[in-house]
């Protein structure tokens, strides 16, 4: 039996949850908003915007299939650009989602129990977006079949030697079980839909996707087995995903590639951009919807202070790079790294530093953590940092290697931009999709977070 | 072309059809909707080849099917595929196997013997004729791009008038009128205009010509010939003479201002020779020694030991005070600054320590006092009969006065002129500017232009025919030497073209003589005793002068040639001669006044190669522009006048103005501009039109070679394609070098400059090689940068022209490219060449990485890549150290022109796009080497496999062979010990691998302290 | 509350989720099927040519040799489609007026090439060289099957990467005596895989290097 967090609260903690909640006004706020409220008008705004992203995608990535990748600016020292910068950073924030609701869950971090739903389906959509990115970058994408062991009349295999044959594992691993823990999580929920909506066809959808779940003991018994198997299944994929991923580099000869230091740094930094994402857009949809009972303050001051940790471990990585620049004695090395301070990019790297180094330094305040505006900044300004460390990584080791006379720059066109501004539209657009029609926080576990004296004893919603 | 009319189509439809019939019928057809199309294809609009700018319409009509295709694609059913044997087999050709024979290829006149390889009757690839004075085996890049003008889309396909498309039978109907009317005033009105003609066959039917019409004239122009050169002997030797160097016996050679390495008829021998003497086995080297005083960095300049750059107008000072320094009698007397005393001095005492066994040699656009002096200079020097030695010159020139270009606008201008025939070269473009050529043109009553394209000169015209390619048409021509060949063509014609030797024949004979029969009869019934063979027997004779590519015994008598003493140059010095030479201008510096050089292009040459794709983008020695002519500024010119890199300027000269791009080159002389010429062309055809800069119009006969200019920054700007943006070598190991000194001392310098790790560090266990192992070996000793190789590779491997705005972004496809890094003094630097290529290496970083395996490890250590597994990843390349990998971003390869389709090597795929490509060491060759040899049951043989590169390599720096085998060339190349891999620190142990340079600096010029490099 | 589904969704639901599963996996079984049929690869397919050619008369009937038309096949990466002349060497004389070899006496007459349908269609990006493979014991009918026993050409191996590949990895199942390379009767032995080393090694062929990349793609 995990340690009780209800009997160590004092009245100096803030609650997890507002007063005044009991099981009923939980269920009628949350699905309520979904079935009875009617989409608040910042919804429908951000609706209409994020599908015309979309068909910016839809464009930029029809013109891609037709021409080539030369749309792009990549060249021939660049063979990589925004491309893989954006596969990455949609990777890392997956990584919150996967974090918050299978590693707090076996840590009974029980204030998940509010953002989880959120944040896994955040997870989901943003490793959707990154799967676009292998496929889009490819010179040939029609033959992107030829990365997957399957048999075929060529008796070839893939070349299990690269990375990039793991990436295609990791992350179709990673997309199912994500999808699979979402799933599952939302099956008492969408029971409870099912019964409170009142017009037909929502009965029916609701019902077919609750796949006739009752609320028994026997089905809850069986569900807090699922989810804890899943929660085990997810756990070591919140460290697996993203050092494959950094495989892709470290196994790269490049000076400023080939680091040993990358699988943590990159997990760690997934991590902080995923928290920095999900707060981005918790505090919005939080307003949207007048949440502010369930995502407490407490809740962001939690998530402030994991960003604030990843933060300095991946900092710690930033120093690490440095030091081994010139401990190594590598004249590359060394120079790789003046080239990506001081050089033609520079500029990304001092603006990396800011955003991902400094500035999360002010979550220290507790103050700042409190302060929801400051919050919201500081976390758009880290997944801009984010974005800015995979740019550095992938384009400045690679415009300046090994001979001078293959130095290049590389600049993004307008191609490059529609993907990126395109996957960004897929992404808002599916989760206020999902925020539309499912209930955005997990009712029932909400429910454990009630005080004792709102609770009516309920062994099922306990079982563990 | 399915639903596409050709122009033999229509000619076909139209067949039988006369007169008033004929045209209505032709009107008719042209309003189908497919005569239209044909039109489009056969004449189009000034668009270059790759960039298809994609209509919004066809964009999204495309786009489903893309989408479609992108799932689709990879599991159609092939389409039938259709054989079609021949009606009847020729003997000698078995079907898929490529046959070889002999010509010759013509530039500026002179020849160089070439090997033409054809797949099924369609000529393929260019390499050097071995038998040939000229070629000596080796080509260069011209005779090897030349095979893409044959197959070029924008060639010249129908007879014109007046711009409207007509008949070969109406022209010549048309000009046997005209010579009917010269017949009566003896030619009086009838002028001959052509470029330098070495051709046996063409002066004969030009004198019989001229017997016929005895009033006509006929004219020679040559926008950068060897006239210079010419008048030189004749002011030294009373009589012209034609120069042979023997670079191998020379211990100390001094250029003033001649890029002998790259240009010029007998540049492939100098070539040849003069790295023989770079060549250096085992711990001793004695090479010579490169004296090099030039107005623009050149590939000769870059191998000097002492460089010196002066500009142009000062050269002349330079052979002067040589020639005081070294006591020829009555030298004219010329001022040098302190520094340049000294380093003259020096250079006249290497020279005179060394005497019969040193070579001076002045540049094609030094005036002819400078060459003069130089003869002087040579028999001084005791170099006559030793390293100098003199023939008749090979061209048919006669009346060398009368025939110039001024002399036949003066005529025009006086009206004496009805009939013009310009049988080849583009005067409307590249005549001197004050000629005003194109005005000329419309006072000539009938104007003829046979040109295989349709360019400026056509376009002035009245008539223009279409001229057959040299691979077309027979003929013949002579090497700087004399030696004559015939040049055999490999195809019929591909469109209805006639030869220069067909006109002269309709004009003589009024008769549709072929070339086959006029080269002939050449040769049987005037030529062919003088060529030392017995009478009766000419068809062994001609067999072997096809087959060898040489007619035997046709080289020009040696002559012996006096100089006549400094008078005359001193003379003509004083009052320099008309256009040859030019004034030499005194500028006030730093100020706005400066001297501008007027060169030929390095890769498009005076223009007549602005149409090929090839040249356009292979990068100019030493400063890698592509697609462009700039203005090159030294540095310090740059600061004077505050001009940036690709910084337009406004250039005048005798008020005729260009904008030009400026570009900053270190080692340019400080007090001048180079300008090339041959840019800024208007019909030269999708590719040529619009790249560059036409610098003609500031080019006038008097100031050919260099004039007083003016130039003024505009603070405007326009991109320009370099392939390489970095200079440095960053202190890294890359290109090793060293002083025979040191290497003496130290002989295996180069690879203490590294830590190698050895094989057992690498983390993959490595491969067993039991058959063969092949290597390369690139000696930067020999290796002078020609680029020759470049284009070597592009034919054979069916490398694709990628265009200008995918240069800017560094997406050029060369699998071969050749370096070149500055170290030192940033006004006179050394120069680097270093060609870099696929290094197979045997820990290759590529191959781990393919997700694919389309990259991979073969028995025989070739990194080979398939195309047809690459998926694009593109991985390979980011991880490759010497990025030497080529990726196809877009469609570059040309697949819409069926023409350029049936110049591919069949033995080499032709990519498409998203497929990464590279340097296989030639592997088309290499299997067919096996293959032959497993069929003898025997093993390959050294020297079996040549790569196309290698093959080229006027330096023969390229050894390529078995390292299994420890007596093969490249063995013992890599046994050196100046042997070193490039990056090997990195563990990739590399198949090729460099020999390191060497040079070899005069101790009095303080060649001493020049440190190792690296 | 009433109940939204009728009892029998029970099965429906579960139903549908098994049958799912079985339909993805169908459907990639039939798709990989169809790559590997005759539809695709045309295998077992007599192709209509513009003139009805039998080899199983000329082989079978006239005992002609593959090697007196298809000349080069010993020589060159191409064996060689006869030309018009060769055919008019005999049909000049018999069959000289038979109305289905019109169109060879029409490209006779007009020198216009006959135009075949190829029957076995190698993608291009695969160098195949005839030459070598007669010449170290591949014969003709391990590839083209009993074309003695065609009336109308069909192909009777895929010329799949992998069914190259059975070969390339392990020639001695394959490989006949010399002598043998026309025969089409010939038929491997009981002791065929020791008879295969022998001419494997006789032959030289380094069994090693023919799974080489660059042996087939360039």
């Amino acid at each position: 039996m995990a340690y009780d967090y209800r009997a160590t609260e004092g009245d100096n903690v803030a609650p997890l949850i507002a007063p005044g909640h009991d099981y009923a006004t939980i269920t009628d706020k949350i699905a309520g908003n979904v079935l009875d409220r009617k989409t608040p008008k910042g919804v429908a705004i951000t609706l209409a915007i994020s599908f015309s992203l979309v068909m910016v995608l839809v464009v930029g990535a029809s013109y891609l299939f037709y021409k080539g990748v030369g749309i792009w600016g990549i060249n021939n020292p660049v063979g990589w650009g925004i491309a893989i910068v954006n596969l990455v950073w949609w990777i890392g924030i997956g990584h919150a989602g996967t974090l918050i609701s299978a590693i707090l869950l076996l840590l009974h971090q029980h204030w998940r129990n509010a953002i989880n739903r959120f944040a896994e389906a955040m997870t989901l959509f943003a490793v959707c977006c990154a799967g676009l990115f292998p496929i889009f970058h490819l010179g040939r994408p029609w033959l992107a079949f030829w990365l997957a062991p399957y048999p075929n009349t060529m008796s070839m295999w893939p070349n299990f030697r690269s990375p990039l044959v793991w990436d295609v594992f990791a992350i179709s691993t990673y997309l199912l079980v994500s999808f699979m823990f979402w799933f599952v999580g939302l099956i008492p929920d969408l029971a409870s839909m099912r019964d409170r909506s009142k017009k037909r066809w929502q009965k029916v959808c609701y019902g077919i996707l609750a796949m006739g779940w009752r609320g028994s003991a026997r089905h809850w018994h069986r569900y807090e087995m699922a989810y804890l198997l899943l929660a085990g299944l997810a756990t070591p994929l919140v460290v697996s995903v993203h050092s494959v991923v950094s495989f892709d580099f470290a196994v790269g000869i490049l000076p400023g590639w080939h680091a040993t230091i990358f699988p943590p740094y990159f997990v760690a930094g997934a991590v902080f951009s995923g928290f920095a994402m999900v707060i981005t857009l918790m505090i919005p949809v939080r307003k949207l919807y007048h949440l502010e009972d369930f995502v407490t303050d407490r809740h962001l001051d939690f998530m402030a202070k994991v960003m604030l940790a990843t933060g300095l471990i991946v900092l710690y990585g930033y120093a690490m790079e440095l030091f081994f620049a010139f401990y190594s004695g590598s004249e590359y090395e060394a120079y790789m790294m003046m080239n990506r301070m001081t050089g033609p990019y520079g500029w990304t790297y001092v603006l990396l530093i800011l955003c991902n180094g400094l500035i999360p330094q002010l979550l220290w305040s507790k103050k700042v953590r409190l302060n929801t505006i400051a919050l919201f900044i500081i976390s758009i300004v880290i997944n801009v940092g984010m974005w800015l460390e995979r740019f550095v990584i992938v384009v400045t080791s690679l415009h300046r290697d090994f001979l001078p006379s293959s130095w290049d720059m590389y600049t993004p066109t307008i191609w490059d931009w529609s993907i990126y501004a395109g996957t960004l539209g897929v992404f808002v657009w599916l989760m206020f999709v999902f925020i539309r029609v499912m209930p955005m926080i997990s009712i029932f576990e909400l429910k454990h977070l009630l005080p004792w004296k709102g609770r009516i004893i309920d062994t099922s919603a306990d079982a563990n | 072309m399915s639903g596409k009319l050709s122009i033999e189509d229509i000619r076909e439809k139209l067949a039988g059809r006369t007169g008033e019939q004929y045209w209505r019928s032709l009107d008719e057809l042209a309003d189908t909707e497919e005569f239209r199309s044909a039109m489009q294809n056969e004449f189009p609009t000034d668009a270059p080849v790759w960039e298809d700018p994609v209509s919004r319409r066809r964009f999204l009509h495309l786009m489903g099917a893309s989408i479609a295709l992108a799932g689709l694609s990879s599991c159609v059913k092939q389409p039938d595929e259709k054989i079609l044997p021949y009606v009847k087999q020729p003997e000698y050709l078995i079907p898929g196997k490529p046959l070889t024979f002999a010509s010759a290829f013509t530039m500026s006149g002179f020849a160089t013997g070439v090997l033409v390889t054809s797949h099924m009757g369609r000529p393929t690839k260019i390499q050097g004729n071995p038998d040939h004075p000229a070629s000596l085996g080796a080509a260069d890049t011209f005779s090897m791009a030349s095979i893409l003008h044959l197959y070029d889309p924008d060639r010249s396909q129908v007879v014109r008038r007046n711009g409207e498309i007509t008949t070969l039978d109406k022209f010549l109907a048309q000009l046997s009128g005209a010579l009917d009317a010269q017949k009566a005033l003896g030619g009086s009105g009838l002028r001959i205009l052509t470029g330098t003609v070495t051709s046996p066959t063409l002066a004969w039917q030009i004198e019989s010509l001229l017997k016929e019409y005895p009033k006509a004239k006929w004219h020679r122009y040559e926008p950068a010939g060897i006239a210079n050169e010419r008048e030189g002997s004749r002011l030294a030797f009373g009589e012209a003479a034609q120069a042979i160097y023997n670079f191998e016996k020379a211990d100390v050679v001094f250029s003033l201002d001649a890029d002998f390495i790259a240009e010029g008829p007998a540049h492939l021998k100098y070539a040849r020779e003069f790295s023989e003497r770079r060549r250096v086995r085992g711990a001793k080297a004695n090479i010579n020694r490169l004296y090099c005083a030039e107005s623009f960095p050149t590939v000769t300049g870059s191998v000097a030991d002492h460089r010196l750059p002066v500009r142009a107008s000062r050269i002349t000072d330079f052979a002067n005070r040589l020639a005081a320094v070294l006591g020829v009698d009555g030298a004219p007397s010329s001022q040098l600054s302190d520094g340049e005393e000294a380093w003259i001095t020096a250079v006249a005492d290497d020279l005179k320590a060394h005497r019969g066994a040193s070579v001076v040699i002045a540049g094609a656009y030094q005036p002819p006092s400078v060459h003069a002096l130089v003869h002087g200079i040579n028999e001084a020097l005791g170099n006559v009969g030793t390293t100098v030695s003199f023939v008749r010159p090979a061209e048919f020139d006669p009346d060398p006065a009368g025939s110039s270009m001024t002399a036949l606008i003066e005529d025009i201008a006086k009206g004496q002129v009805d009939l013009l025939v310009i049988a080849g070269g583009n005067p409307v473009y590249d005549a001197p500017a004050e000629l005003q050529f194109a005005d000329a043109i419309e006072k000539v009553g009938m104007s003829v232009s046979l040109n295989i394209y349709n360019d400026e000169t056509a376009n002035a015209c009245g008539w223009h025919v279409p001229e057959s390619h040299y691979l077309e048409a027979w003929g013949d021509a002579r090497a700087f030497d004399g030696t004559a060949s015939i040049v055999q063509p490999l195809i019929a014609p591909l469109y209805n073209t006639m030869s220069v030797y067909e006109l002269l024949a309709e004009m003589t004979l009024r008769s549709g003589k072929k070339g086959y029969e006029i080269v002939r009869e050449y040769w049987k019934d005037h030529s062919m005793k003088s060529a030392g063979a017995a009478d009766g027997d000419f068809e062994s004779f001609w067999n072997r002068s096809l087959n060898d590519g040489v007619v035997p015994g046709t080289a020009s008598p040696a002559m012996a040639a006096r100089f006549r003493g400094t008078e005359v140059i001193v003379a003509a010095w004083k009052a320099p001669d008309a256009w040859k030479s030019g004034s030499p201008v005194r500028i006030s510096f730093p100020g706005s006044e400066v001297e501008v050089m007027f060169r030929a292009d390095p890769t498009i040459g005076d223009g007549r190669f602005a149409n090929n794709g090839w040249l356009q983008e292979l990068p100019k020695p030493i400063t890698k522009l592509t697609w462009d002519n700039a203005a090159f500024v030294s540095p310090s010119l740059a600061d004077s006048i505050g001009v940036h890199d690709e910084e337009i300027v406004l250039i005048e000269v005798n008020g005729a103005r260009c904008l030009i791009p400026a570009l900053i080159l270190p080692g340019h002389p400080p007090d001048s501009i180079t300008l090339h010429l041959g840019y800024g062309r208007s019909h030269a055809g999708r590719v040529g039109n619009g790249a560059g800069v036409n610098i003609y119009p500031l080019r006038f006969s008097t100031t050919a070679s260099w004039a007083t200019a003016s130039i003024v920054r505009t603070g405007q700007y326009s991109k320009l394609a370099r392939t390489q943006d970095h200079h440095s070598m960053e202190g890294r190991p890359i290109v090793r070098s060293a002083t025979v000194t040191e290497f003496e001392t130290d002989p295996k310098f180069a690879r203490e400059m590294s830590h190698v790790p050895t094989k057992a560090e690498s983390l993959y266990p490595g491969h067993e090689y039991d058959g063969y192992k092949w290597g390369m070996s690139i000696d930067l000793n020999s290796c002078t940068g020609c680029n020759a190789c470049v284009i070597a590779c592009q034919s054979e491997n069916n490398i694709p022209v990628a265009g200008k705005d995918q240069v800017l972004n560094g997406r050029e496809m060369h699998w071969i490219r050749i370096d070149r890094y500055y170290s030192g003094d940033l006004d006179n630097p050394d120069i680097h060449s270093q060609p870099v290529a696929c290094m197979h290496c045997e820990n290759a970083p590529c191959e781990p990485v393919c997700p694919v395996s389309a990259t991979s490890h073969d028995s025989e250590g070739l990194n080979v890549m398939v195309y047809n597994r690459c998926v694009g990843t593109r991985y390979c390349s980011n991880n490759c150290p010497y990025k030497v990998r080529r990726f196809n971003f877009l469609q570059y390869s040309d697949v819409e022109h069926p023409t350029v389709q049936m110049m591919q090597n069949p033995d080499v795929t032709v990519r498409n796009r998203g497929v990464m490509e590279k340097c296989t060491y030639c592997v088309q060759r290499i299997s067919a080497a096996r293959i032959d040899a497993k069929k003898e049951d025997r093993s390959i043989r050294d020297g079996d496999v040549v790569t196309a590169c290698q093959s080229a390599c006027p330096a023969q720096a390229i050894v390529f062979g078995d390292l299994n085998d420890p007596l093969s060339e490249v063995s013992k190349a890599k046994s050196q010990p100046r042997d070193y891999g490039l990056l090997a620190e990195l563990n990739t142990s590399p198949r090729t691998s460099y020999l390191a340079r060497l040079t070899n600096p005069n101790p009095a010029l303080g060649g001493a302290e020049k440190g190792r490099e690296g | 509350m009433a109940q939204i589904f009728h009892p029998s969704m029970k099965v429906v639901s579960r139903a549908s989720i098994i049958l799912a599963v079985i339909v993805v996996l169908v459907l990639g079984v039939i798709g990989g099927a169809m790559y590997r049929s005759g539809y695709t690869t045309n295998v077992g397919n007599p192709r209509e040519q513009i003139v009805p050619f039998s080899h199983e008369h000329h082989v079978n009937g006239l005992g002609i040799s593959c090697g007196y038309c298809h000349t080069s096949v010993e020589k060159s990466a191409f064996a060689g489609i006869p030309p018009t002349h060769t055919c008019m060497t005999c049909h000049s004389q018999i069959w000289n007026t038979a109305p289905i070899l019109e169109p060879v006496r029409e490209s006779y007459r007009t020198g216009k090439p006959l135009e075949w349908i190829r029957v076995h269609d190698l993608p291009d990006f695969a160098y195949f060289n005839h030459s070598i493979h007669v010449n170290k014991g591949v014969g003709c009918q391990t590839c083209h099957g009993r074309v003695d026993k065609m009336p109308l050409t069909w192909s009777v191996n895929t010329l799949h990467m992998s069914w190259c590949l059975d070969c390339h990895r392990a020639p001695e199942k394959y490989v006949r005596p010399k002598s043998e390379i026309y025969s089409m009767t010939w038929t491997p032995g009981p002791d065929q895989l020791a008879e295969g080393k022998k001419i494997v090694d006789e032959n030289h062929i380094k069994t090693k290097q023919l799974s080489d990349c660059s042996v087939c793609h360039r």
